[in-house]
């Protein structure tokens, strides 16, 4: 199959031979899960359960919301003991509603459905994967059946499995794809079916070299798929290669149009870790409750490839791996280049938790920023084709217009310019910080915008009274005038038959 | 905590900006030392004072601006920036064109625009020019290589005399001395040559002496002559990434193409591709000075266009304009010009045109069949 290239990109160590070697394992149920309701991109679940409430697992703890949003299950037997508002691993561990599952020692087995899903419309697929709460596993957490619906609404013709794991020190995918590649293929036959798309491409970087070996031989072999309909293929491993838009045009040559999404180019993108969540969900019976997670970093003594359940602390996680006390010098999940900083361990593993890593001090940089020197590799690497110094000269004189019409909105926030910045200028911090200056100005816009509308229909409702007013004055004006005239009719009939007794009513003595 | 920066990457290159500025003071060396050996005690003089009196400008600018002084200094820009100047001045220039010249690049070339990386002229050649144009009887004195401990070169005290003393224009005693030493530069004589009517095979009877010019055993500034030297380091900062190839390559293939077109119309009044390559400034411009990544554009492009340019420019003052040499013009001429390089040239945005608008969405590739698009429309 012919692949093709994307612009700049760079090759910043690998670092996955710490942990590319290890087998998955599971870490031992903990004592307590810390379940966020909202894992997911989108409107968060609402609690169904209270304190209180025995919870089996597999059970919803949030249901989902709104066109976009997402269920939450319960990892484990057990009893929820309170629901509160818990830090979610996020850089300013917001808080966010979480029930708080005190775990049962004994846990029930996962009963498969009783339908095969291979019997399913597509229809139907979509559904089953909204109810197991599945959501893009690659750190994105967008709803992965909304994603699908979208998808067969455009009839795409070719679904693409991401495989690509370009961040450096996570090699969860890569041994998903080593140990687990028969249930990941079930499951993009199952997404292949949902969608009526004509093939499924998988695409793994060349640094994967037993992944793709693996894949290429399950492809091949009319066991597992049609011959022709599941392709592996391997492109360059080069960072941000598993980036949407960056491996849709390695394989089809084609851009996404700004504005635009996969699905206009007839294709869809998912990761082969919710691939393989599609194959529990509807095969095995288990919603989205666990994911594998790689723990690694150098101050991790003991790196794995752990699956843990939805709700695990991060610290239980060092833990197991042999590190305590916080000996770390920055906690990160994800990968080191778009993962984000977590401001402590207590915080709980989500759907998109894909790394935990803590770097040791050498592998900290903390030079402080100096001058740009204007050596342009940030302009070189730039995936997006953009200007990255001029952007953040602009954005540092707070002139985000211009920032945005060097395209701004297009950056994808990759971090490539930062990585090579000789000078070390946060140049993903500017860009963070621009686009949120732009959208709190355009919400502000829309703020003034309503409000303009507000007070003008207020004023055609005022006119519009005034108007009602003033035309039952008109109205009531012109009854008594009617009256008086017929009343003084009446008058000069009684005159005229000479009986002057009664004495009409004036309209002061009537009116209080 | 306070100062963790929350933003990714968390795993950063190792390049940085003194470690860019040390790779091509490295590149420099050897033909610096070569500079050196061959003119002698009065160029070393030259070369530390120029950039002692940087470093002195550079650390007076950073204090009185409120700036990091130590990281200033350790950045390196400001002593390859005196490092760059002293290779392009007269190796046997007296010290306050050393002083002045420093004073020139750091203060008005570089920190009063606001330091590194907001001059829009490369400081070294604003320096280079100003003095040109103040000083041109001490900055076109040209000295005869004479080798350091041969036996006519100066040796340290004379050498001092000729750096401090004034010896080179006012001393009646050395005056003689040194007019054993003076000579035009190659550029210089031809130029003069032409001017007074002669063709190049009555300037240089015996051929140009290309050997010479390569190796760099002539007259010319205490850093320039030796053009085989100097592309040594250029080309190893080209290997290593620290600078691009685009403006060395589209610079010098400006001139060889211009030399080349004119040397065919008429060989006895525009000399050949190598005189032109291989004399005065032309490899120290081209892989040193036009490549200051402050002043030169930011695409591949754009420093195409920017090399171009200074080929140009240096070609047509050579060849037709009232100076030798005319590198320090052209360079300072294109840097003005980058400005409007970058905002004409720009990369195209991905998803969109170069206008800016969003790609059309078009048909599929990876379909084999017909899209079943229009049934959906």
């Amino acid at each position: 199959m012919k692949l093709f290239s994307f612009r700049g990109g760079i090759h910043p160590s690998a670092r996955k031979e710490r942990t590319q070697d290890l087998a998955i394992i599971s870490l031992p149920m903990p004592a307590r899960l810390y379940v966020p309701l909202q894992q997911h991109i989108g409107e968060p679940a609402v609690a169904r359960v209270v304190a209180g409430d025995p919870v089996v697992r597999g059970q919803i703890l949030g249901g989902s919301v709104g066109r976009i949003s997402a269920p939450v299950h319960a990892p484990a037997d057990g009893t929820v003991v309170e629901i509160i508002e818990f830090a979610s691993p996020h850089p300013a561990a917001l808080p966010v509603t979480t029930a708080v599952i005190e775990v049962s020692a004994i846990q029930s087995p996962w009963v498969a459905p009783l339908e095969d899903p291979f019997s399913l419309s597509g229809a139907e697929l979509a559904h089953q994967i909204q109810q197991a709460g599945i959501v893009g596993m690659g750190g994105a957490t967008f709803p992965s059946a909304v994603k699908l619906q979208l998808a067969r609404q455009h009839r795409v013709h070719t679904l693409i499995i991401n495989g690509g794991e370009c961040e450096p020190y996570l090699t969860c995918d890569d041994r998903l794809m080593r140990e687990r590649a028969e249930q990941m293929l079930l499951g993009v036959e199952l997404m292949l079916r949902c969608l009526g798309a004509e093939q499924a491409i998988i695409v793994v970087e060349d640094n994967k070299v037993e992944a793709l070996t693996n894949l290429r031989a399950l492809c091949s072999d009319p066991h597992y798929s049609e011959p022709e309909r599941i392709k592996t293929v391997s492109v360059p491993s080069r960072y941000p290669q598993g980036s949407q838009k960056q491996m849709i045009q390695s394989v089809t040559g084609k851009e996404v149009p700004a504005g635009a999404h996969a699905t206009d180019l007839g294709v869809v993108m998912h990761n082969v870790a919710t691939a393989y969540a599609v194959y529990e969900a509807l095969v095995v019976g288990k919603p989205l409750v666990s994911r594998i997670v790689t723990v690694g970093g150098g101050a991790v003594p003991r790196p794995a490839n752990l699956e843990v359940p939805l709700g695990t602390l991060v610290a239980e996680l060092l833990r197991y791996c042999g590190l305590e006390d916080d000996n770390y010098e920055r906690l990160l999940v994800g990968g080191p280049m778009m993962g984000q900083w977590l401001p402590h361990a207590q915080l709980p593993i989500i759907k998109g938790s894909s790394g935990i890593i803590a770097l040791s001090e050498a592998e900290t940089q903390m030079d402080l920023p100096s001058p740009c020197i204007r050596c342009a590799r940030c302009v070189s690497v730039c995936p997006a084709g953009l200007l990255p110094l001029e952007m953040a000269k602009r954005i540092r004189k707070e002139d985000f217009s211009a920032a945005q019409a060097l395209g701004l909105s297009d950056c994808i926030a990759c971090g490539s310019c930062a990585y090579v910045c000789p000078s070390k200028i946060p140049l993903v911090q500017y860009f963070h910080y621009g686009k949120g200056e732009l959208q709190a100005r355009k919400q502000q816009e829309k703020k003034l915008d309503r409000t303009a509308d507000l007070a003008s229909s207020k004023a055609l409702r005022v006119e519009a009274i005034e108007r009602q007013k003033a035309e039952a004055a008109a109205l009531r004006k012109a009854q008594m005038a009617a009256k008086k005239a017929a009343e003084a009719a009446a008058q000069e009939l009684l005159l005229s038959q000479s009986k002057p007794e009664i004495t009409p009513v004036s309209s002061e003595e009537r009116g209080d | 905590m306070a100062n963790t920066l929350i933003s990714g990457p968390h795993t950063l290159a190792s390049a940085t900006v003194s470690r860019t500025m040390l790779w091509v003071m490295l590149a420099l060396t050897p033909a610096t030392l070569w500079g050196l050996y061959l003119f002698g005690w009065p160029a070393i003089n030259l070369f530390l004072i120029t950039v002692v009196a940087a470093l002195l400008f550079e650390a007076g600018c950073l204090r009185l601006a409120g700036k990091r002084v130590k990281a200033g200094l350790f950045d390196g820009s400001a002593l390859l920036t005196a490092w760059l100047l002293a290779m392009s001045l007269p190796p046997w220039a007296p010290w306050w064109i050393g002083v002045l010249g420093s004073f020139l690049a750091i203060v008005v070339g570089k920190q009063v625009f606001g330091g590194l990386g907001h001059n829009l002229f490369n400081p070294a050649m604003v320096a280079r020019v100003a003095l040109l144009v103040s000083f041109p009887l001490q900055m076109t004195l040209w000295t005869q290589p004479a080798a350091l401990f041969s036996a006519q070169a100066p040796g340290f005290i004379d050498g001092l005399a000729i750096s401090f003393g004034g010896a080179a224009l006012a001393n009646e005693a050395m005056h003689g001395a040194l007019d054993a030493f003076s000579g035009a530069t190659l550029l210089g004589d031809v130029k003069t040559g032409f001017s007074l009517g002669s063709t190049l095979s009555d300037l240089l009877p015996e051929g140009i002496d290309h050997g010479s010019m390569v190796i760099g055993y002539g007259s010319g500034s205490l850093g320039e002559t030796s053009a085989l030297l100097i592309l040594a380091g250029g080309v190893l900062l080209v290997a290593l990434g620290v600078i691009s190839w685009t403006i060395p390559v589209s610079l010098l293939a400006t001139v060889a193409l211009l030399a080349l077109l004119f040397n065919g119309i008429n060989p006895e009044r525009y000399p050949g591709v190598g005189y032109h390559l291989f004399s005065g400034a032309m490899m120290l411009a081209a892989f040193f000075i036009a490549t200051d990544m402050v002043t030169s554009p930011n695409t591949v492009v754009g420093r195409l266009v920017f090399g171009a340019g200074c080929g140009l420019l240096i070609y047509l003052i050579r060849t037709w304009g009232g100076y030798p040499e005319g590198v320090a013009f052209a360079v300072l001429l294109m840097n003005a010009l980058t400005p409007l390089i970058d905002h004409w040239i720009r990369p195209r945005i991905f998803g969109r045109d170069r206008a800016f608008r969003p790609l059309q969405v078009t048909s599929d590739v990876v379909s084999k069949e017909p899209s079943a698009k229009g049934e959906h429309a």
